[in-house]
């Protein structure tokens, strides 16, 4: 039991676990209600789920997506890439310039998801070429497309909110007819999987780690840490793509300045939250996902909670300060030993006093 | 003994207590800084085609040709979709034909701006036409103006500077606005009003102007709040704001959102739940009535649907106004006013038509 314990304590999962459990707690004493899950119609007559939860996880999707990528980028280069908001916002404006420039029918809309892709993958490519090859900190490398991404999504449309209208495009914002879980979180599920069956049967994970704990090491063993590097960006890149794509479907419309506005900070907090270290090495991709729905959780629980507009950040901004605090080191140190103390407390307290 | 290394201990105690209350002060501050910082970070990014439109470095040609010569100052089409059709609108009213040569200079900074209208101001501009970026830090500027007797016109946005500076300025008034889209709610004589506000990024001209009229009804009790949130004008957001009101089960009929984007947003989530919006063919309103500003094309087209009820422009028209301004001025008449506030108008479903939508829509 004890040794269990512990086991879960070390865990990288442990925080944001705590942080979920905290706040559906927090939820279940203020308003049990908050958790039920009804089933409505919607305006085009399907039967669809409705209720807090799915909007949290609905809601998270583009941000859990994105983590993947950003985890992997995080724990091979030692540094984060702050462009992803910005990336998605133009592979999103080529995917409605696909769409506009043809008429939308599902082949049209796999072409035009792969082309964004392969833009958004071509970006991405570039933040990495600049981060692994010239071996610029992340974070000043992916300033140039941070600053000039949402100038060129709106080049790309040559408008400010173009908008797309079909009812396949809904379907992938919203619900495909028939099945009543929204289509952002299918799509997040079978990302994940995708991602872990990687992960499972190739070396990329633990390539990955050691690049970001020791290059050096890497080198010598044979694992090219430039590729490694750009592999991650290259998954990040499509992960961008498809959380800019659900965004775009998710409404209808593109609007350059506001797609997944801010969004590259909730990423690297959700990476943060989720017991990646932001210095690289090991990581835990279903920490980050899992980050990504407790700051979900969050912003649902201030609206629930009718927080005035003016305050809500500043209340993420505790919240979020709190659950850092809880997951540093000198704090998890500090209740390891204050743990011990207790249960050791007794003979703890003879020993100094004989030594005196 | 253990007196002395107790208090040691305290003291290290201390020690390290301060460092990390230090610690969580900066991270506090960071993360609001960062807070602050990225909402207007995000209209203001440098934009790649701001420095390169017509740099006005180019010097004016000698004006033997009877044209009249004018200055534009203006932030860059890709800030908004209505700054696009403002700078279109200029584009179309100042040309040759219409006896001007024009020189424009777009940027969202304000040193920028204000380096590019010294030089209109050297190379002898008869005219120059300012929306400044920010409001301050222009009276310098607009003196030299003066004294180069540059006549100076002011657009879209105020300054802080003396009227006697400028000629006339030529503003849209947001408070305006938001008191046309509260008397039309008025005017409908619902039983109730149960209101669901979504604010666009507060502090800004706009989010002020059109929540200020709507909060003196929740005030004065006549509408009902049921929730107020900004969604700092993202549709996304909008309708995660929605999705959560309809998940607490509180009864609303009508939603104010401050742009068309976040209008749409909010009918997003609306169908999702399958509540019904806009109006029905007898142009009595269903379940919920949808409120918009700006007059998008887009938002125009679903208010003639029925899917909404309102739309309210925010006129990015004020060429033709400074353009018969102008041509008073060189036939030799004085302006009856400095501030001439941009005459705005709306959209009912139950009215509009084609033809609105071709002429307002941007």
């Amino acid at each position: 039991m004890g040794n269990g314990l512990k086991k879960i304590a070390r865990s990288q999962l442990i925080i944001p676990l705590i942080a979920l459990l905290l706040l559906i707690v927090f939820n279940l004493i203020r308003d049990i209600e908050f958790f039920s899950i009804t089933v409505k119609t919607d305006n085009s007559g399907n039967s669809v789920l409705s209720g807090n939860l799915i909007s949290i996880l609905n809601g998270a999707s583009a941000v859990a997506i994105m983590s993947i990528g950003m985890t992997l980028i995080t724990s091979s280069c030692k540094g984060q890439d702050i462009s992803v908001a910005a990336l998605a916002a133009i592979a999103g404006s080529v995917f409605v310039s696909v769409l506009r420039s043809n008429e939308i029918t599902i082949p049209v809309i796999i072409i035009a998801f792969l082309f964004c892709t392969v833009i958004a993958v071509l970006f991405s490519l570039f933040n990495g070429v600049l981060v692994a090859v010239f071996k610029i900190q992340p974070m000043i490398a992916t300033l140039i497309l941070f600053s000039a991404g949402r100038s060129i999504a709106y080049w790309i449309n040559g408008g400010a909110t173009p908008t797309v209208q079909s009812p396949l495009l809904a379907s992938i914002g919203g619900f495909i007819p028939g099945i009543p879980i929204p289509t952002p979180i299918i799509i997040m599920v079978i990302f994940l999987i995708l991602i872990s069956l990687v992960l499972r049967f190739t070396n990329l994970g633990l390539y990955t780690q050691v690049v970001g704990i020791n290059e050096g090491t890497a080198h010598l063993n044979g694992i090219n840490p430039v590729w490694i590097k750009l592999i991650a960006f290259i998954i990040s890149g499509i992960c961008v793509a498809t959380a800019g794509c659900i965004t775009v479907c998710r409404i209808g419309l593109i609007n350059h300045e506001t797609l997944l506005l801010d969004a590259e900070m909730d990423v690297i907090l959700s990476v943060a939250i989720g017991g990646t270290a932001l210095s690289g090495g090991k990581f835990n991709l279903y920490g980050s996902v899992l980050g990504a729905y407790v700051i979900q959780a969050l912003t649902v629980t201030l609206y629930a909670m009718k927080v005035p507009s003016a305050a809500v950040k500043s209340y993420k901004a505790i919240v979020i300060i709190l659950i850092v605090l809880i997951s540093s080191p000198v704090v998890r140190s500090f209740t390891v030993k204050a743990y011990k103390k207790l249960f050791k407390k007794q003979e703890a307290k003879e020993i100094p006093v004989k030594a005196s | 003994m253990l007196e002395a290394k107790k208090t040691k201990k305290f003291e290290r105690g201390i020690r390290k207590m301060k460092r990390i209350l230090a610690l969580v002060l900066v991270a506090v501050l960071t993360l609001g800084l960062a807070a602050c910082g990225s909402q207007p970070a995000a209209p203001a990014q440098p934009s790649a085609p701001a420095a390169s439109n017509d740099a006005p470095a180019a010097p004016a040609a000698p004006s033997g040709d009877g044209l009249i010569k004018v200055g534009i100052v203006n932030n860059p089409p890709s800030e908004s979709g209505y700054r696009a059709a403002n700078v279109a609108d200029f584009e179309k009213v100042f040309t040759e034909a219409n006896g001007y040569k024009t020189s424009t200079f777009y940027s969202l900074k304000n040193d920028e701006q204000l380096n590019a209208a010294q030089q209109f101001i050297t190379d002898g501009v008869d005219y120059l036409l300012i929306s400044a970026a920010a409001t301050d830090g222009w009276t310098t500027v607009l003196e030299n103006a003066k004294q180069a007797g540059i006549k100076v016109f002011l657009f879209d946005r105020m300054m802080n500077v003396d009227e006697s500076l400028f000629e006339a300025a030529v503003i849209s008034d947001m408070r305006k606005q938001g008191e046309m889209a509260v008397k039309w709610l008025l005017d409908l004589n619902l039983p109730e009003y149960n209101v669901v506000h979504i604010q666009g990024a507060m502090g800004s001209d706009a989010q002020i102007g059109r929540t200020g009229p709507l909060d003196e009804q929740f005030a004065s009790g006549k509408m009902k709040c049921v929730v107020q949130q900004t969604a700092t004008w993202d549709e996304a957001t909008a309708k995660q704001i929605v999705e959560s009101v309809i998940n607490s089960g509180e009864k609303f009929n009508v939603v104010y959102a401050e742009n068309d984007g976040m209008a749409k947003g909010a009918v997003a989530a609306l169908d999702e739940a399958g509540i019904t919006h806009g109006i029905n063919p007898d142009g009595s309103p269903k379940e919920v009535i949808i409120i918009g500003f700006d007059c998008n094309t887009w938002a125009l087209e679903e208010l003639k649907k029925g899917n909404w009820n309102l739309d309210v422009q925010c006129s990015p028209f004020q060429a033709a106004v400074i353009d018969s301004m102008i041509k008073d001025l060189e036939a030799g008449k004085t302006l009856p006013e400095k501030i001439v506030i941009n005459e705005e108008t709306f959209f009912d479903a139950r009215t509009i038509t084609q033809e609105d939508i071709d002429k307002y829509g941007i």
